[in-house]
Formats: C-alpha cells, sequence, structure tokens
C-alpha cells in the first residue's frame, strides 16, 4: 500500500514541492507526513514553518481520506476547509496530518483532522472540511 | 515589506497592486489540470498576513494565525493566480481578515477565505 501510494502522490507536483509523503491509511482515515525542510520556512528567524504548508499537508489527508472511505479513485473537490492553528510547529519535526472522513452522503464527504509534531495528545493543528463529489454529472 | 520568507518564495510570488501575484509553475499542481487548492491557501494567507503588517501602526508587533476557512468556488486552472485581502477589522489585539483568490477574469473569483490574525504587541 505504501509503495503504491507514494507512487501515486510522486505525479502530484505541490505534494513533491513541500515533501509530502504516506505514512498509513485504514477504512476512513489517512496519515501522510511532511518532513522539516527548508522551503516551508515562514519565519526564518525562528525556523517556524508556514500555516499555509500545514493547511495544504490537511487538505491533501482528508482529500486522501475520502479516497479510502469511498473505497475508490474518484474525483472530488475541496467545497471549504478550516483550519485551527493550535500552536507553532517545532523546528526540525515532520508534521504527520491525520484526517477522518466521519461521514460520506451521496455527494459530499465530511473530514475533520489534526496536525501533530510526534505526539497526536498535542497537536499543532485541527481541521474540518467537507468535500463535494464531482464525477457523477457536470455540473457547472 | 522585508524580503520574502522561504515558502513565499517557493510558491513564486510578489506584490502585485495591493495583493500578490502567485505565476503559473508546475510545482503548484494539485490534480491533472488544477492548482493545488493548498497553494491557493498559502497564497491568501500570505496576503492576509501582508495586509495586516502593512496596516499596523506598530512595526515591532508580532503576527500569528488562529485560523483560516477557505472556500474553493472554482476550479483553479493552470493559469496565474492573484489575490487580495480586505481588513474587516483591526482591533488590538486580533485583525479579522477576508481575502478573495482570482485568475484571468476579477469578478470570477475562484476562491474566497476568512483568518483571524492575532496581533503580539511588544
Amino acid at each position: 500500500m505504501r509503495r503504491f501510494v507514494n507512487k501515486f502522490m510522486e505525479t502530484v507536483p505541490h505534494l513533491q514541492a513541500l515533501g509530502i509523503g504516506y505514512v498509513a491509511s485504514g477504512s476512513n482515515w489517512a496519515e501522510l507526513q511532511m518532513p522539516y525542510a527548508p522551503q516551508l520556512v515562514a519565519y526564518p528567524d525562528t525556523g517556524v514553518i508556514a500555516s499555509g504548508a500545514i493547511f495544504s499537508l490537511m487538505d491533501s489527508a482528508a482529500g486522501f481520506s475520502v479516497v479510502v472511505a469511498r473505497g475508490r479513485m474518484e474525483p472530488h473537490a475541496t467545497l471549504d476547509l478550516r483550519c485551527d492553528y493550535l500552536r507553532p510547529a517545532r523546528p526540525g519535526e515532520t508534521v504527520i496530518g491525520r484526517a477522518e472522513c466521519y461521514k460520506l452522503t451521496k455527494r459530499v464527504a465530511f473530514v475533520r483532522g489534526i496536525a501533530h509534531d510526534g505526539d497526536p495528545e498535542h497537536p499543532i493543528a485541527h481541521v474540518a472540511g467537507t468535500f463535494m463529489f464531482t464525477a457523477a454529472e457536470a455540473q457547472s | 515589506m522585508n524580503a520574502l520568507p522561504p515558502y513565499a518564495t517557493m510558491l513564486g510570488l510578489s506584490r502585485h497592486g495591493s495583493g500578490f501575484r502567485m505565476p503559473f509553475s508546475y510545482h503548484l499542481i494539485g490534480s491533472p489540470g488544477r492548482l493545488h487548492g493548498g497553494a491557493l491557501a498559502g497564497l491568501m494567507e500570505i496576503v492576509a498576513n501582508a495586509t495586516v503588517r502593512d496596516a499596523l501602526d506598530d512595526s515591532s508587533a508580532q503576527l500569528k494565525p488562529v485560523n483560516v476557512t477557505v472556500d474553493y468556488l472554482r476550479e483553479g486552472a493552470i493559469e496565474d493566480t492573484y489575490a487580495e485581502a480586505f481588513i474587516m477589522r483591526m482591533g488590538r489585539r486580533v485583525a479579522n481578515v477576508r481575502v478573495e483568490a482570482w485568475q484571468a477574469d476579477r469578478a470570477r473569483v475562484i476562491a474566497a477565505a476568512r483568518m483571524n490574525i492575532l496581533i503580539v504587541r511588544a
């Protein structure tokens, strides 16, 4: 699974640019990682990474949790995503993004998740979002 | 404003009018033929932050993101993207900001964000 997903993720340029890779997944959840890297830094004086990079990680983990929950690779679009930044990520640490698709309806998926840098009990960020399925019929 | 931090440089951002421009680049792609939603969010957060920074009377104040909500309204095409932020309220401790992102047509907003930024004064 890991090799297959990483192979797929290597074809997504923005994930490559951020260094985002696969960690694990289950029936309705997915975990991705983003190792610390100089190009992610937003505060050069402290080395703290950009909240926007964490948003990207969580958007990706959330989208991936929807794919595993549906059990098939069909297109969806993010409707909205809210991210609460609970504290800065520790410089040098890999950030883990874990998202769970807790409700699937015919057209919409509801997702929640957290980002942490080692201890899930001490998260960096919390997210909640919705995704819409785009394959069924053409919509404007 | 000071030089842009590495993350903003990675996104390729530059000042454009009162906001920023993110020129299309291969590494911003998410799914085939579309910009990654996270790159749009990154652009909008940076515009929000810079707009509050510019409006602040106190250059020693620190800005910390509290939260951001992004509404994705249209697909982000693989072309240049622009974003502008509007300060809804500049308080002493927190700024509430709205951001719009668009591409070729200013009237067709592709994403909108709402952000709270904490202002920590020295």
